[in-house]
């Protein structure tokens, strides 16, 4: 106990008036050292995201997406993993600076992580009762007995129904949408600042997910907490998120807020993603299809990573790697918010 | 095979052959012609009737005894079109897997129908049974598990000549897959790659490829694209397309992805819990929908419109789907129902154009299995 009372007294003070974003990240690099060759999984990615913000993440698999969020918990397989540069700053302070105690005072208790699967997030041979139980144990240095009554109040708060009843069920008793609860009521125990929810309810049938979705946008509310929405689904991307920021091959290749960046995406790849997805609402013609296939991440083409299947690449597009800039509307005034990495990002935007 | 049969019709007339042997004989070429006659664009090519399948629950090691049943298909009935397009969506555990491995024969139904040609495919068995199942293929939903890792791109592909050689001749073969391959957009050059060399849509390609090698009339497809990625859905989605038109197929598309299967299809059947909820033009189901369940479906998917999220309604349903082991008496669905009513409980529903619509014209004059059927429009934005 000495140890977490002394590292809160350092964090503290600088965290005190700190009116910065809750979290910065700042040209963060991750790659992987395998047998095939050095695999850059993240390559210069910056984001941020206010309190009560949500961000969501969109890219297709081995965009880095995932990767991101878990250097941001600090979860990474380092080895093979490796960060070469970048900075996360967290309230104001690096956390790839701190020691492994410091990050793992702010690890659950600040920033929690919601997983994909919820069935193989949980432990099967521990009750969901006492799973929950361990945030407070742990990190509260609560009693057996006062953790299960935390545990209890914290599954009816994500709407378990008989959560008194059900604290000591395992979770293969539980439905994929209970499970899902479950990992966020974990997530929430503490109360942390920022949650990073990755690819919630991809698992889920959309009735649940529905479920799910509300229940989290629910309590960022009441808690007024960031989220970091990870998924690939431009529909529930649609629904609930403030602010998107679109991967591809390890960068990030547009930002911007949900309304504009839908009504009129500024990067070739965003509008092919539009552009390819069936809709619910009009029955259509034959769908936009991004031709090839995600690049191989140890083997990144040169220049901008898209331009093997983008249907504007020009010779500067196969030399040059774009930076994220920012745009404009037509007469000159600035888009807030919005950037895009691409050379003709003009074109695209207006037509 | 047209041929086969007809030189076993030449032998059934030659006289050193026994009468009993002959009449066999005929019966059962006579069964496999009927199947070789081709069906006109708009019949019904596969109709299924009070399809039922319940997998038994039993207790005890040594002495099992049976405590009740799984009614994970409980009476269900459709018809496929040639040339058509039939979209099956449904929650998971609602049985929709299930049809598709009663249509392929892999499981035996417990009781109702499967007419394929006007004969019914649950009783057949032998020659009769490999003809039909010639002409009905699949495509499942995993390219990762569904293709075998120490196989050959081109002997996956081959296999099915193995079994069915009356298709392509032996010296035939190595051509017909690179064919095959070309018509599925892979390189013919890489019929010697293993499946680890590629990409998921690429994986999906070959599963289509291996469905496509006997020149089957129906595919049926499960869950086709949800294990591939948003880009490369697209591509799958539109090489489909393209092979219907090219091959005059019939597909069951069977997905949880309701944006997808309205995309494709040109009628969608509702599945919830072993029943069929409601079935029509996807017209008639998307924007017209009656039965409270479809309502509730469609109002749940996330629409890729920011601007629609302000104002479109959406009916969150309480709770979790009921297990198939011991369904709600009467409608099902009545335990997540906002709508429902004492009858609800008592009486079941049946699959049938609502009495109020029965004399309309309008599109919401489409079968539903509810006892209240109303029309409501939740996918657009009001």
């Amino acid at each position: 106990m000495s140890i977490i009372d002394k590292t809160d007294a350092v964090l503290e003070p600088e965290a005190v008036g700190f009116d910065g974003p809750l979290l910065d990240v700042r040209d963060l690099h991750v790659e992987f050292h395998t047998r095939d060759g050095v695999a850059k999984a993240v390559n210069g990615v910056n984001y941020s995201v206010e309190a009560g913000e949500t961000l969501a993440v969109l890219g297709e698999s081995g965009s880095g997406k995932s990767v991101t969020a878990q250097a941001i918990m600090g979860i990474l397989d380092m080895p093979p993993g490796r960060i070469p540069r970048g900075e996360i700053m967290f309230r104001g302070q690096d956390m790839l600076k701190m020691s492994e105690e410091q990050r793992r005072r702010i690890r659950g208790r600040k920033i929690a992580m919601i997983f994909q699967d919820a069935l193989s997030s949980l432990n099967p041979v521990l009750s969901v009762g006492y799973q929950l139980g361990e945030m407070y144990r742990v990190h509260e240095g609560l009693s057996k007995k006062a953790a299960k009554a935390k545990a209890i109040e914290m599954m009816d708060r994500v709407k378990i129904p008989a959560a008194a009843a059900r604290v000591n069920d395992y979770p293969h008793q539980f439905s994929g949408g209970m499970r899902q609860r479950i990992m966020i009521a974990m997530a929430l125990a503490l109360e942390p600042e920022l949650i990073i929810a990755d690819e919630p309810t991809t698992a889920l049938d959309v009735t649940v997910q529905a479920q799910v979705m509300d229940l989290l946008a629910e309590l960022q509310r009441e808690y007024r907490m960031g989220l970091i929405l990870i998924t690939h689904d431009l529909g529930v991307v649609a629904d609930v998120a403030d602010k998107i920021a679109v991967m591809y091959a390890g960068r990030i290749v547009e930002r911007g807020p949900v309304h504009e960046l839908y009504r009129n995406p500024g990067h070739p790849y965003t509008k092919g993603l539009l552009e390819s997805i069936p809709r619910l609402d009009q029955k259509g013609q034959e769908l936009y299809a991004i031709k090839g296939l995600p690049p191989n991440l140890t083997r990144i083409p040169s220049g901008c990573a898209f331009n093997p299947r983008c249907p504007m690449a020009q010779d500067v597009c196969r030399t040059d790697v774009p930076p994220l800039h920012p745009m404009t509307a037509p007469d000159g005034t600035e888009l807030v918010g919005r950037a895009s990495a691409c050379h003709f990002w003009k074109e695209t935007v207006n037509g | 095979m047209a041929e086969l049969s007809k030189n076993d019709e030449q032998g059934d007339t030659t006289p050193n052959v026994s009468e009993v042997e002959v009449v066999e004989a005929r019966t059962e070429a006579e069964e496999v012609a009927a199947l070789e006659a081709p069906v006109e664009r708009g019949e019904p090519i596969l109709q299924v009737r009070n399809l039922v399948k319940h997998f038994p629950l039993t207790q005890g090691i040594l002495f099992k005894k049976s405590v009740g049943a799984v009614k994970a298909v409980d009476g269900i009935s459709f018809d496929l079109y040639q040339g058509e397009t039939l979209g099956i969506v449904g929650e998971s555990g609602c049985g929709k897997s299930t049809v598709a491995k009663l249509l392929m024969n892999l499981e035996r139904a417990t009781a109702g129908e499967i007419f394929y040609k006007g004969q019914d495919i649950t009783k057949l068995s032998g020659r009769a049974l490999k003809a039909v199942r010639r002409n009905i293929q699949m495509v499942f939903q995993d390219p990762y598990t569904s293709l075998n890792p120490r196989m050959t791109v081109g002997d996956i592909i081959g296999e099915p000549f193995e079994i069915h050689p009356e298709v392509a001749p032996k010296g035939d073969r190595r051509k017909k897959v690179q064919d095959l391959l070309d018509v599925v957009g892979l390189n013919p050059e890489y019929i010697n790659r293993y499946p680890h060399q590629f990409s998921g849509g690429q994986r999906q390609r070959i599963g289509i490829a291996r469905g496509l090698a006997l020149n089957p009339e129906i595919i049926i497809c499960d869950e086709p694209v949800s294990a591939l990625d948003v880009s490369v859905q697209a591509q799958v989605i539109n090489l489909m397309e393209g092979l219907q038109d090219e091959f005059n197929l019939s597909y069951l598309f069977i997905a949880h992805d309701l944006s997808i299967v309205r995309h494709i299809s040109d009628r969608v059947g509702v599945m919830y819990l072993g029943k069929m909820a409601e079935i029509g033009t996807d017209t008639q189901i998307y924007d017209h929908p009656t039965h409270p369940y479809t309502q509730a479906l469609l109002s749940a998917v996330p629409v890729p419109d920011p601007a629609a999220r302000e104002h479109r309604e959406r009916i969150i349903l309480t709770g979790d789907v009921p297990s198939p082991a011991n369904p709600p008496s009467g409608c099902r669905f009545r335990t997540r129902c906002w709508k429902a009513q004492d009858k609800c409980a008592e009486e079941v529903p049946l699959l049938a154009v609502p009495e109020r619509f029965k004399n309309s014209d309008t599109p919401a004059a489409h079968e539903s299995a509810c006892h209240f059927a109303e029309e409501k429009d939740v996918v657009h934005a009001a």
